[in-house]
Protein backbone atom coordinates (compact mmCIF):
# COMPACT_ATOMS: atom_id res chain seq x y z
CA UNK A 1 0.00 0.00 0.00
CA UNK A 2 1.10 3.27 -0.85
CA UNK A 3 1.53 5.46 2.07
CA UNK A 4 1.10 9.31 1.04
CA UNK A 5 2.68 12.07 3.01
CA UNK A 6 -0.68 13.04 4.47
CA UNK A 7 -1.39 9.88 5.46
CA UNK A 8 -0.96 9.76 9.25
CA UNK A 9 -2.21 7.45 11.75
CA UNK A 10 -5.17 10.33 12.69
CA UNK A 11 -3.72 13.90 12.82
CA UNK A 12 -5.28 16.25 15.23
CA UNK A 13 -6.91 18.37 13.07
CA UNK A 14 -9.16 15.64 11.38
CA UNK A 15 -10.30 15.03 14.54
CA UNK A 16 -10.95 18.44 15.34
CA UNK A 17 -13.25 18.77 12.20
CA UNK A 18 -15.28 15.28 12.19
CA UNK A 19 -15.65 15.46 16.12
CA UNK A 20 -18.65 17.59 16.50
CA UNK A 21 -20.81 16.06 13.47
CA UNK A 22 -19.52 12.30 15.04
CA UNK A 23 -20.67 13.38 18.27
CA UNK A 24 -24.08 14.87 17.64
CA UNK A 25 -25.35 12.85 14.90
CA UNK A 26 -24.22 9.65 17.45
CA UNK A 27 -25.56 11.11 20.68
CA UNK A 28 -29.10 12.24 18.97
CA UNK A 29 -29.66 9.58 16.36
CA UNK A 30 -27.76 6.90 16.21
CA UNK A 31 -27.71 6.00 20.11
CA UNK A 32 -31.78 6.88 20.55
CA UNK A 33 -32.43 4.53 17.03
CA UNK A 34 -30.21 1.70 18.84
CA UNK A 35 -31.98 2.58 22.25
CA UNK A 36 -35.09 2.41 20.96
CA UNK A 37 -34.98 -1.08 19.27
CA UNK A 38 -33.16 -2.28 22.74
CA UNK A 39 -36.51 -0.93 24.45
CA UNK A 40 -38.33 -2.73 22.37
CA UNK A 41 -37.49 -6.24 24.22
CA UNK A 42 -38.58 -4.30 27.49
CA UNK A 43 -41.27 -4.07 29.65
CA UNK A 44 -42.04 -0.49 31.91
CA UNK A 45 -43.91 -2.19 35.37
CA UNK A 46 -46.04 -0.27 37.43
CA UNK A 47 -42.99 0.94 39.28
CA UNK A 48 -42.03 2.89 35.96
CA UNK A 49 -38.90 0.32 36.19
CA UNK A 50 -37.72 -1.44 33.19
CA UNK A 51 -37.59 -5.56 32.94
CA UNK A 52 -36.32 -7.25 30.27
CA UNK A 53 -38.95 -9.71 28.89
CA UNK A 54 -37.69 -11.07 25.38
CA UNK A 55 -39.73 -11.10 22.35
CA UNK A 56 -42.79 -10.39 24.46
CA UNK A 57 -43.88 -7.08 22.57
CA UNK A 58 -43.83 -8.72 19.47
CA UNK A 59 -45.76 -11.59 20.57
CA UNK A 60 -48.06 -9.18 21.68
CA UNK A 61 -48.36 -7.15 18.71
CA UNK A 62 -49.06 -10.18 16.61
CA UNK A 63 -51.38 -11.88 18.41
CA UNK A 64 -52.95 -9.24 21.04
CA UNK A 65 -56.58 -8.39 19.92
CA UNK A 66 -55.24 -4.77 21.18
CA UNK A 67 -52.48 -4.72 19.00
CA UNK A 68 -52.81 -7.65 15.90
CA UNK A 69 -55.91 -5.98 13.88
CA UNK A 70 -54.64 -2.48 14.27
CA UNK A 71 -51.42 -3.14 13.05
CA UNK A 72 -52.00 -5.82 9.93
CA UNK A 73 -54.52 -2.84 8.73
CA UNK A 74 -51.95 0.04 9.38
CA UNK A 75 -49.68 -1.98 7.09
CA UNK A 76 -51.77 -2.71 4.51
CA UNK A 77 -52.90 1.16 4.74
CA UNK A 78 -49.07 1.96 4.58
CA UNK A 79 -49.36 0.03 0.65
CA UNK A 80 -52.21 1.23 -0.33
CA UNK A 81 -50.53 4.75 0.18
CA UNK A 82 -47.45 3.65 -1.16
CA UNK A 83 -49.23 2.00 -3.99
CA UNK A 84 -51.17 5.33 -4.44
CA UNK A 85 -48.03 7.13 -4.62
CA UNK A 86 -46.25 4.90 -7.22
CA UNK A 87 -48.85 4.03 -9.54
CA UNK A 88 -49.95 7.97 -9.72
CA UNK A 89 -47.35 10.56 -7.98
CA UNK A 90 -44.36 8.89 -10.28
CA UNK A 91 -45.89 8.58 -13.16
CA UNK A 92 -47.26 11.99 -13.34
CA UNK A 93 -43.63 13.46 -12.44
CA UNK A 94 -42.81 11.57 -14.89
CA UNK A 95 -44.98 12.86 -17.54
CA UNK A 96 -44.38 16.88 -16.38
CA UNK A 97 -41.01 16.11 -16.75
CA UNK A 98 -40.61 15.08 -19.75
CA UNK A 99 -43.41 17.60 -21.01
CA UNK A 100 -40.46 20.00 -19.01
CA UNK A 101 -37.29 19.09 -20.42
CA UNK A 102 -38.88 19.80 -24.00
CA UNK A 103 -38.40 23.43 -23.24
CA UNK A 104 -40.36 26.44 -24.41
CA UNK A 105 -40.59 30.25 -23.14
CA UNK A 106 -42.93 29.31 -19.92
CA UNK A 107 -40.55 26.57 -18.40
CA UNK A 108 -39.32 28.07 -15.59
CA UNK A 109 -42.61 28.91 -14.57
CA UNK A 110 -44.08 25.69 -14.11
CA UNK A 111 -41.54 24.56 -13.33
CA UNK A 112 -41.78 26.79 -10.14
CA UNK A 113 -45.84 26.26 -9.77
CA UNK A 114 -46.00 22.82 -9.60
CA UNK A 115 -43.11 22.68 -7.17
CA UNK A 116 -45.08 25.15 -5.03
CA UNK A 117 -47.35 22.72 -2.79
CA UNK A 118 -43.79 20.94 -2.43
CA UNK A 119 -42.80 23.21 0.15
CA UNK A 120 -45.65 23.94 1.91
CA UNK A 121 -46.18 22.28 5.19
CA UNK A 122 -48.48 19.13 4.76
CA UNK A 123 -50.35 21.28 7.95
CA UNK A 124 -50.86 23.55 5.57
CA UNK A 125 -51.75 21.44 2.76
CA UNK A 126 -53.96 19.30 4.51
CA UNK A 127 -56.18 21.73 6.04
CA UNK A 128 -56.43 23.49 2.58
CA UNK A 129 -57.43 20.02 1.42
CA UNK A 130 -59.64 19.53 4.03
CA UNK A 131 -61.32 23.33 3.42
CA UNK A 132 -61.66 22.89 -0.10
CA UNK A 133 -63.37 19.14 0.00
CA UNK A 134 -65.62 20.64 2.66
CA UNK A 135 -69.16 20.02 0.89
CA UNK A 136 -70.19 22.92 3.76
CA UNK A 137 -67.60 25.11 1.52
CA UNK A 138 -68.80 23.21 -1.80
CA UNK A 139 -65.98 24.55 -3.84
CA UNK A 140 -64.93 21.30 -5.27
CA UNK A 141 -69.00 20.50 -5.97
CA UNK A 142 -69.38 23.18 -7.90
CA UNK A 143 -65.68 23.04 -9.59
CA UNK A 144 -66.48 19.36 -10.54
CA UNK A 145 -69.98 20.57 -11.78
CA UNK A 146 -68.83 23.18 -14.20
CA UNK A 147 -67.13 19.94 -15.84
CA UNK A 148 -70.45 18.74 -15.65
CA UNK A 149 -69.00 15.68 -13.46
CA UNK A 150 -70.68 17.16 -10.12
CA UNK A 151 -72.82 13.45 -9.39
CA UNK A 152 -69.01 12.07 -8.72
CA UNK A 153 -68.96 14.36 -5.90
CA UNK A 154 -69.53 12.60 -2.26
CA UNK A 155 -67.90 13.32 1.39
CA UNK A 156 -64.51 11.51 0.57
CA UNK A 157 -63.04 12.29 3.42
CA UNK A 158 -65.78 10.78 5.63
CA UNK A 159 -66.39 7.85 4.25
CA UNK A 160 -64.05 4.73 5.26
CA UNK A 161 -64.07 3.19 1.85
CA UNK A 162 -62.93 6.19 0.18
CA UNK A 163 -61.20 8.29 2.64
CA UNK A 164 -57.37 6.74 2.56
CA UNK A 165 -57.15 7.12 -1.32
CA UNK A 166 -58.51 10.36 -0.74
CA UNK A 167 -56.03 11.36 1.63
CA UNK A 168 -53.06 9.56 -0.67
CA UNK A 169 -54.37 11.87 -3.41
CA UNK A 170 -53.51 14.57 -1.49
CA UNK A 171 -50.69 13.37 -0.50
CA UNK A 172 -49.69 12.92 -4.14
CA UNK A 173 -50.60 16.42 -4.86
CA UNK A 174 -48.46 17.63 -2.67
CA UNK A 175 -44.62 15.62 -3.60
CA UNK A 176 -45.28 15.20 -7.37
CA UNK A 177 -42.78 18.01 -7.49
CA UNK A 178 -40.18 15.62 -6.28
CA UNK A 179 -40.35 12.35 -8.47
CA UNK A 180 -40.87 15.67 -11.62
CA UNK A 181 -37.80 17.68 -10.37
CA UNK A 182 -35.52 14.64 -10.08
CA UNK A 183 -36.54 13.35 -13.59
CA UNK A 184 -36.05 16.48 -15.09
CA UNK A 185 -32.84 17.07 -13.88
CA UNK A 186 -31.57 13.71 -15.38
CA UNK A 187 -33.50 14.26 -18.90
CA UNK A 188 -31.84 17.62 -19.41
CA UNK A 189 -28.71 15.98 -18.97
CA UNK A 190 -29.15 13.69 -21.94
CA UNK A 191 -26.92 14.90 -24.34
CA UNK A 192 -28.57 16.33 -27.90
CA UNK A 193 -26.56 13.91 -29.87
CA UNK A 194 -28.63 11.14 -28.57
CA UNK A 195 -32.03 12.10 -29.12
CA UNK A 196 -31.01 13.86 -32.39
CA UNK A 197 -29.51 10.46 -33.65
CA UNK A 198 -32.60 8.68 -33.29
CA UNK A 199 -35.01 11.46 -34.67
CA UNK A 200 -32.76 11.21 -37.98
CA UNK A 201 -33.24 7.66 -37.63
CA UNK A 202 -37.37 8.47 -38.15
CA UNK A 203 -38.17 7.98 -34.17
CA UNK A 204 -41.02 9.84 -33.37
CA UNK A 205 -40.85 11.43 -29.67
CA UNK A 206 -42.64 8.91 -28.02
CA UNK A 207 -40.46 6.18 -29.92
CA UNK A 208 -37.17 8.38 -29.09
CA UNK A 209 -38.36 8.66 -25.06
CA UNK A 210 -39.06 5.14 -24.72
CA UNK A 211 -35.94 4.14 -26.33
CA UNK A 212 -33.54 6.08 -26.08
CA UNK A 213 -34.39 8.54 -22.96
CA UNK A 214 -36.13 6.11 -20.33
CA UNK A 215 -33.48 3.58 -20.20
CA UNK A 216 -31.06 6.35 -19.43
CA UNK A 217 -33.14 7.87 -16.28
CA UNK A 218 -33.93 4.40 -15.39
CA UNK A 219 -31.54 4.42 -11.67
CA UNK A 220 -33.32 7.69 -11.35
CA UNK A 221 -36.71 5.59 -11.42
CA UNK A 222 -35.25 3.31 -8.77
CA UNK A 223 -33.95 6.31 -6.23
CA UNK A 224 -37.91 7.68 -6.89
CA UNK A 225 -38.80 4.55 -5.84
CA UNK A 226 -36.88 4.08 -2.89
CA UNK A 227 -36.98 7.53 -1.68
CA UNK A 228 -41.35 7.32 -2.25
CA UNK A 229 -41.19 3.70 -0.13
CA UNK A 230 -39.11 5.28 3.25
CA UNK A 231 -41.18 8.60 2.91
CA UNK A 232 -44.33 6.98 2.79
CA UNK A 233 -43.78 4.27 5.49
CA UNK A 234 -42.49 6.98 7.74
CA UNK A 235 -45.79 9.35 6.61
CA UNK A 236 -47.56 11.16 9.77
CA UNK A 237 -48.28 14.65 9.76
CA UNK A 238 -51.10 14.59 6.94
CA UNK A 239 -53.20 12.05 8.63
CA UNK A 240 -52.44 13.30 11.54
CA UNK A 241 -53.63 16.88 10.74
CA UNK A 242 -56.39 15.48 8.75
CA UNK A 243 -57.84 12.62 10.38
CA UNK A 244 -56.37 13.21 14.29
CA UNK A 245 -54.29 10.68 15.80
CA UNK A 246 -57.27 8.02 15.50
CA UNK A 247 -57.40 8.13 11.76
CA UNK A 248 -60.67 8.03 11.35
CA UNK A 249 -63.27 6.90 10.05
CA UNK A 250 -63.57 4.27 11.98
CA UNK A 251 -59.22 3.95 11.44
CA UNK A 252 -59.42 3.23 8.00
CA UNK A 253 -57.06 5.81 7.46
CA UNK A 254 -54.24 4.26 10.01
CA UNK A 255 -50.90 3.80 8.71
CA UNK A 256 -47.52 2.99 10.66
CA UNK A 257 -47.10 6.34 11.60
CA UNK A 258 -50.21 7.17 12.79
CA UNK A 259 -50.29 3.86 14.39
CA UNK A 260 -46.68 4.03 16.16
CA UNK A 261 -47.76 7.58 17.67
CA UNK A 262 -50.79 6.16 19.15
CA UNK A 263 -49.24 3.25 20.64
CA UNK A 264 -46.28 5.31 22.31
CA UNK A 265 -48.77 7.96 23.71
CA UNK A 266 -51.93 6.48 23.76
CA UNK A 267 -55.50 7.25 22.89
CA UNK A 268 -58.80 7.70 24.59
CA UNK A 269 -59.26 4.40 25.69
CA UNK A 270 -55.55 2.92 25.83
CA UNK A 271 -52.25 4.56 28.34
CA UNK A 272 -49.63 4.99 26.25
CA UNK A 273 -47.08 2.55 26.27
CA UNK A 274 -43.01 3.34 25.00
CA UNK A 275 -41.91 -0.05 25.05
CA UNK A 276 -44.94 -1.14 22.78
CA UNK A 277 -44.39 2.21 20.93
CA UNK A 278 -40.68 0.78 20.75
CA UNK A 279 -41.87 -2.06 19.09
CA UNK A 280 -43.82 -0.58 16.39
CA UNK A 281 -40.92 1.47 15.67
CA UNK A 282 -38.72 -1.34 15.09
CA UNK A 283 -40.74 -2.94 12.99
CA UNK A 284 -41.30 0.17 11.12
CA UNK A 285 -37.05 -0.42 11.32
CA UNK A 286 -37.89 -3.17 10.09
CA UNK A 287 -39.84 -2.84 6.72
CA UNK A 288 -37.53 0.29 5.67
CA UNK A 289 -34.75 -1.90 5.94
CA UNK A 290 -35.99 -4.22 3.81
CA UNK A 291 -37.26 -1.68 0.85
CA UNK A 292 -33.52 -0.12 1.18
CA UNK A 293 -31.88 -3.55 0.73
CA UNK A 294 -34.15 -5.21 -1.89
CA UNK A 295 -33.93 -1.51 -4.00
CA UNK A 296 -29.95 -1.85 -3.16
CA UNK A 297 -29.26 -5.75 -4.14
CA UNK A 298 -32.25 -6.48 -6.98
CA UNK A 299 -32.53 -2.96 -8.38
CA UNK A 300 -29.48 -0.82 -8.10
CA UNK A 301 -26.63 -3.90 -9.07
CA UNK A 302 -28.86 -4.95 -12.11
CA UNK A 303 -29.60 -1.74 -13.33
CA UNK A 304 -27.24 -0.25 -15.57
CA UNK A 305 -25.86 3.14 -14.90
CA UNK A 306 -24.58 5.21 -18.27
CA UNK A 307 -22.01 8.09 -17.92
CA UNK A 308 -23.19 10.65 -19.94
CA UNK B 1 -44.83 15.55 -47.61
CA UNK B 2 -42.95 17.93 -45.52
CA UNK B 3 -45.33 20.61 -45.79
CA UNK B 4 -48.62 18.78 -45.76
CA UNK B 5 -50.94 20.41 -44.07
CA UNK B 6 -51.43 17.66 -42.05
CA UNK B 7 -47.66 17.66 -41.00
CA UNK B 8 -48.15 21.30 -40.09
CA UNK B 9 -51.24 20.24 -38.07
CA UNK B 10 -49.19 17.62 -36.34
CA UNK B 11 -45.90 19.86 -35.85
CA UNK B 12 -48.33 22.81 -33.83
CA UNK B 13 -50.65 20.04 -32.26
CA UNK B 14 -46.97 18.68 -30.75
CA UNK B 15 -45.88 21.79 -29.46
CA UNK B 16 -49.36 22.94 -27.94
CA UNK B 17 -50.37 19.50 -25.96
CA UNK B 18 -47.41 19.72 -23.55
CA UNK B 19 -47.57 23.36 -23.28
CA UNK B 20 -51.66 22.62 -22.41
CA UNK B 21 -51.05 19.77 -20.12
CA UNK B 22 -48.36 21.69 -18.23
CA UNK B 23 -51.11 24.58 -17.82
CA UNK B 24 -53.59 22.46 -16.67
CA UNK B 25 -51.59 20.83 -13.89
CA UNK B 26 -50.29 24.02 -12.81
CA UNK B 27 -53.74 24.84 -12.59
CA UNK B 28 -54.38 22.09 -10.50
CA UNK B 29 -51.44 23.05 -8.19
CA UNK B 30 -52.21 27.04 -7.75
CA UNK B 31 -56.09 26.31 -7.20
CA UNK B 32 -56.23 25.26 -3.44
CA UNK B 33 -53.64 27.48 -2.63
CA UNK B 34 -55.10 30.66 -4.22
CA UNK B 35 -58.71 29.65 -3.11
CA UNK B 36 -57.61 30.10 0.78
CA UNK B 37 -55.17 33.49 -0.37
CA UNK B 38 -58.31 34.99 -1.86
CA UNK B 39 -60.86 33.90 0.40
CA UNK B 40 -59.39 34.81 3.69
CA UNK B 41 -59.44 39.29 2.59
CA UNK B 42 -63.01 38.08 2.45
CA UNK B 43 -66.29 38.22 4.70
CA UNK B 44 -68.00 34.99 5.70
CA UNK B 45 -71.14 35.75 3.57
CA UNK B 46 -68.83 36.16 0.27
CA UNK B 47 -66.57 33.03 1.50
CA UNK B 48 -69.51 31.09 1.11
CA UNK B 49 -71.81 32.99 -1.43
CA UNK B 50 -68.89 33.44 -3.88
CA UNK B 51 -65.97 31.73 -3.25
CA UNK B 52 -64.30 31.89 -7.15
CA UNK B 53 -64.34 36.00 -6.79
CA UNK B 54 -61.34 38.12 -5.62
CA UNK B 55 -62.04 40.38 -3.10
CA UNK B 56 -63.57 43.46 -3.97
CA UNK B 57 -65.12 46.81 -1.47
CA UNK B 58 -68.10 45.30 -0.91
CA UNK B 59 -66.85 41.84 0.50
CA UNK B 60 -63.40 42.63 1.61
CA UNK B 61 -62.50 42.00 4.69
CA UNK B 62 -59.66 41.51 7.58
CA UNK B 63 -61.85 40.02 10.42
CA UNK B 64 -59.95 36.59 10.02
CA UNK B 65 -56.69 38.40 10.82
CA UNK B 66 -58.41 40.51 13.30
CA UNK B 67 -59.00 37.12 15.47
CA UNK B 68 -55.72 35.63 14.75
CA UNK B 69 -53.19 38.40 15.69
CA UNK B 70 -56.04 39.49 18.41
CA UNK B 71 -54.27 36.09 20.08
CA UNK B 72 -50.92 37.02 21.45
CA UNK B 73 -49.29 33.65 20.83
CA UNK B 74 -48.93 33.70 16.99
CA UNK B 75 -45.53 35.89 17.36
CA UNK B 76 -44.09 33.60 19.57
CA UNK B 77 -44.94 30.68 17.32
CA UNK B 78 -43.10 32.53 14.91
CA UNK B 79 -40.41 33.53 17.08
CA UNK B 80 -39.41 30.05 18.00
CA UNK B 81 -39.87 28.80 14.23
CA UNK B 82 -37.32 31.04 13.54
CA UNK B 83 -35.06 30.13 15.82
CA UNK B 84 -34.86 26.40 15.52
CA UNK B 85 -34.78 26.88 11.82
CA UNK B 86 -32.16 29.71 11.77
CA UNK B 87 -29.47 27.81 14.97
CA UNK B 88 -30.34 24.28 13.09
CA UNK B 89 -29.17 25.74 9.70
CA UNK B 90 -26.29 27.57 10.80
CA UNK B 91 -24.83 24.59 12.79
CA UNK B 92 -25.69 22.09 10.22
CA UNK B 93 -23.87 23.87 7.73
CA UNK B 94 -20.98 24.51 9.88
CA UNK B 95 -20.65 21.05 11.26
CA UNK B 96 -21.49 19.64 8.13
CA UNK B 97 -18.92 21.21 6.10
CA UNK B 98 -16.21 20.43 8.57
CA UNK B 99 -16.84 16.88 8.14
CA UNK B 100 -17.35 16.70 4.71
CA UNK B 101 -13.85 18.43 4.68
CA UNK B 102 -12.51 16.12 7.11
CA UNK B 103 -13.26 12.96 4.66
CA UNK B 104 -12.75 14.54 0.99
CA UNK B 105 -9.44 16.22 1.59
CA UNK B 106 -8.17 13.53 4.12
CA UNK B 107 -6.78 10.07 3.64
CA UNK B 108 -6.92 9.23 7.02
CA UNK B 109 -7.45 5.67 8.63
CA UNK B 110 -11.59 4.72 8.45
CA UNK B 111 -12.19 7.23 6.34
CA UNK B 112 -14.64 5.22 4.33
CA UNK B 113 -15.66 3.20 7.55
CA UNK B 114 -16.52 7.05 8.63
CA UNK B 115 -18.39 7.80 5.34
CA UNK B 116 -20.22 4.77 6.06
CA UNK B 117 -21.51 5.44 9.68
CA UNK B 118 -22.64 8.63 8.84
CA UNK B 119 -24.43 8.02 5.29
CA UNK B 120 -26.71 5.24 7.51
CA UNK B 121 -28.66 8.35 8.70
CA UNK B 122 -29.64 9.26 4.58
CA UNK B 123 -31.27 6.84 4.44
CA UNK B 124 -32.93 5.75 7.97
CA UNK B 125 -35.17 8.02 9.08
CA UNK B 126 -34.70 9.95 12.79
CA UNK B 127 -38.23 9.49 13.71
CA UNK B 128 -37.86 5.54 14.31
CA UNK B 129 -36.11 6.33 17.31
CA UNK B 130 -38.34 8.88 18.64
CA UNK B 131 -38.90 6.84 21.70
CA UNK B 132 -35.14 7.03 22.60
CA UNK B 133 -35.02 10.24 21.30
CA UNK B 134 -37.84 11.01 24.35
CA UNK B 135 -35.89 9.53 27.20
CA UNK B 136 -32.89 11.07 26.10
CA UNK B 137 -34.44 14.51 26.10
CA UNK B 138 -36.05 13.94 29.56
CA UNK B 139 -32.62 12.66 30.98
CA UNK B 140 -30.81 15.97 29.88
CA UNK B 141 -33.68 17.95 30.74
CA UNK B 142 -34.49 19.53 27.21
CA UNK B 143 -38.21 18.65 27.03
CA UNK B 144 -40.22 21.40 25.78
CA UNK B 145 -36.82 23.34 25.25
CA UNK B 146 -36.08 24.89 21.35
CA UNK B 147 -32.62 23.52 22.11
CA UNK B 148 -33.69 20.05 22.16
CA UNK B 149 -35.44 20.71 19.47
CA UNK B 150 -32.28 21.81 17.22
CA UNK B 151 -29.73 19.37 18.17
CA UNK B 152 -32.61 16.69 16.87
CA UNK B 153 -32.67 18.54 13.41
CA UNK B 154 -29.11 19.25 13.42
CA UNK B 155 -28.51 15.89 13.94
CA UNK B 156 -30.95 14.62 11.43
CA UNK B 157 -30.02 16.90 8.72
CA UNK B 158 -26.16 16.18 9.31
CA UNK B 159 -25.99 12.68 6.99
CA UNK B 160 -26.92 14.12 4.00
CA UNK B 161 -25.42 17.89 3.82
CA UNK B 162 -21.92 15.85 4.58
CA UNK B 163 -22.38 13.43 1.80
CA UNK B 164 -23.26 16.38 -0.68
CA UNK B 165 -20.80 18.67 0.79
CA UNK B 166 -17.70 16.44 0.18
CA UNK B 167 -18.95 16.03 -3.32
CA UNK B 168 -18.57 19.02 -4.16
CA UNK B 169 -15.72 19.45 -2.02
CA UNK B 170 -13.69 16.92 -3.87
CA UNK B 171 -14.12 19.60 -6.93
CA UNK B 172 -11.95 22.15 -5.04
CA UNK B 173 -8.78 22.52 -7.27
CA UNK B 174 -6.19 20.44 -5.27
CA UNK B 175 -3.47 23.18 -6.61
CA UNK B 176 -5.05 26.07 -4.88
CA UNK B 177 -4.99 24.06 -1.43
CA UNK B 178 -1.64 23.07 -2.37
CA UNK B 179 -0.24 26.34 -2.88
CA UNK B 180 -1.96 27.15 0.28
CA UNK B 181 -0.39 25.15 2.22
CA UNK B 182 3.68 25.54 1.22
CA UNK B 183 2.94 29.04 1.96
CA UNK B 184 2.14 28.20 5.78
CA UNK B 185 -1.15 27.85 6.11
CA UNK B 186 -2.69 25.76 8.39
CA UNK B 187 -5.58 23.29 7.85
CA UNK B 188 -8.03 25.54 9.64
CA UNK B 189 -7.17 28.06 7.38
CA UNK B 190 -7.35 26.30 4.42
CA UNK B 191 -10.81 25.26 5.43
CA UNK B 192 -11.79 28.75 5.64
CA UNK B 193 -10.29 29.15 1.94
CA UNK B 194 -12.46 26.52 0.73
CA UNK B 195 -15.84 27.14 2.32
CA UNK B 196 -16.49 29.88 0.07
CA UNK B 197 -15.63 27.98 -3.12
CA UNK B 198 -18.32 25.96 -2.23
CA UNK B 199 -21.23 28.88 -1.31
CA UNK B 200 -24.01 27.65 -4.07
CA UNK B 201 -23.96 24.38 -3.05
CA UNK B 202 -24.12 25.74 0.58
CA UNK B 203 -27.15 27.65 -0.58
CA UNK B 204 -28.74 25.21 -2.02
CA UNK B 205 -28.31 22.32 1.30
CA UNK B 206 -29.33 25.39 3.32
CA UNK B 207 -32.94 25.50 1.38
CA UNK B 208 -33.40 22.24 1.34
CA UNK B 209 -32.85 21.40 5.39
CA UNK B 210 -35.18 24.67 6.45
CA UNK B 211 -37.76 24.05 4.51
CA UNK B 212 -38.51 20.72 6.27
CA UNK B 213 -37.54 22.06 9.48
CA UNK B 214 -40.22 25.18 9.42
CA UNK B 215 -42.36 22.36 8.19
CA UNK B 216 -42.07 19.09 10.68
CA UNK B 217 -44.95 18.59 13.20
CA UNK B 218 -43.71 15.59 14.61
CA UNK B 219 -40.54 16.45 16.85
CA UNK B 220 -42.47 19.97 17.99
CA UNK B 221 -45.54 17.59 19.08
CA UNK B 222 -43.54 15.38 20.69
CA UNK B 223 -40.28 17.04 22.22
CA UNK B 224 -41.88 20.46 22.59
CA UNK B 225 -45.36 20.91 22.85
CA UNK B 226 -46.13 23.49 25.34
CA UNK B 227 -46.96 27.47 24.05
CA UNK B 228 -43.78 28.74 25.01
CA UNK B 229 -42.17 26.29 22.63
CA UNK B 230 -44.62 25.39 20.06
CA UNK B 231 -43.73 26.46 16.49
CA UNK B 232 -46.07 27.55 13.77
CA UNK B 233 -46.63 24.63 12.21
CA UNK B 234 -47.89 23.20 15.74
CA UNK B 235 -49.33 26.33 16.25
CA UNK B 236 -51.45 26.76 13.32
CA UNK B 237 -52.51 22.65 14.04
CA UNK B 238 -53.67 23.58 17.40
CA UNK B 239 -55.65 26.78 16.71
CA UNK B 240 -57.10 25.60 13.36
CA UNK B 241 -58.10 22.65 15.64
CA UNK B 242 -59.91 25.10 18.26
CA UNK B 243 -61.27 27.17 15.18
CA UNK B 244 -62.56 24.95 12.86
CA UNK B 245 -65.36 26.54 12.60
CA UNK B 246 -64.41 30.09 12.28
CA UNK B 247 -63.46 30.22 8.56
CA UNK B 248 -62.07 33.72 8.67
CA UNK B 249 -59.74 32.62 10.93
CA UNK B 250 -58.95 29.50 9.28
CA UNK B 251 -58.46 31.00 6.04
CA UNK B 252 -56.46 33.85 7.88
CA UNK B 253 -54.18 31.66 9.71
CA UNK B 254 -53.48 29.33 7.02
CA UNK B 255 -52.20 32.08 4.33
CA UNK B 256 -49.96 33.64 7.52
CA UNK B 257 -48.34 29.94 7.31
CA UNK B 258 -48.05 30.37 4.19
CA UNK B 259 -46.74 33.66 3.19
CA UNK B 260 -42.68 33.43 5.05
CA UNK B 261 -42.40 30.53 2.98
CA UNK B 262 -43.97 31.05 -0.56
CA UNK B 263 -42.24 34.39 -0.09
CA UNK B 264 -38.68 32.16 0.69
CA UNK B 265 -39.65 30.07 -2.34
CA UNK B 266 -40.48 32.29 -4.70
CA UNK B 267 -37.34 34.60 -3.83
CA UNK B 268 -35.06 31.59 -4.35
CA UNK B 269 -36.57 28.59 -5.93
CA UNK B 270 -34.51 29.37 -9.42
CA UNK B 271 -31.27 28.58 -7.60
CA UNK B 272 -32.90 26.00 -5.52
CA UNK B 273 -34.44 24.27 -8.78
CA UNK B 274 -30.82 24.48 -10.35
CA UNK B 275 -28.70 23.04 -7.66
CA UNK B 276 -31.04 20.20 -7.55
CA UNK B 277 -30.49 19.64 -11.71
CA UNK B 278 -26.93 20.57 -10.97
CA UNK B 279 -26.81 17.67 -8.11
CA UNK B 280 -28.71 14.85 -10.01
CA UNK B 281 -26.10 15.22 -13.22
CA UNK B 282 -23.37 14.86 -11.10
Amino acid sequence: MQQTSRRRPFPIHVLVFLAPAILLYTVFMVFPLINSLRLSFFEIGSQNQMSFNGIQNYIKLFTNSNFAPFFWRALKNNFIFFAVHMLVQNPIGLLLAALLAEGGKLRNFFRTVIFMPTVLSVVIIGFIWQLILNPLWGVAESMLKAIHLGYLFGPWLGKPDSALVTVSLISVWQFVGIPMILFYAVLIGIPEELTEAARVDGATGWETFWRVKFPLILPTVGIVGILTFVGNFNAFDLIYTMKGANAGPDFSTDIMGTFFYRTFFGQQLQLGNPTMGATVAAMMFLIILIGVLLYMFLWARRVQTYEL
Amino acid sequence: MKSTPLYRLQQALGKSIPILILTIYSLIALFPIVMVLINSFKAKKAIFGAPFELPDSATFSLIGYQTVTSRATFPTYFLNSSIVTFTALVLTLLIGAMAAFALSEYDFLGNAMTALYLSIGIMIPIRLGTVGILRLMVSLRLVNTLTGLILVYVAQALPLTIFILSQFMRQVPKDLKDAARIDGASEYRIFGMVLPLIRPALGAIGIFTMIPIWNDLWFPLILAPSSKTATVTLGVQQFLGQFVSDWNAVLASLTLAMIPILILYIVFSRQMIRSITAGAIK
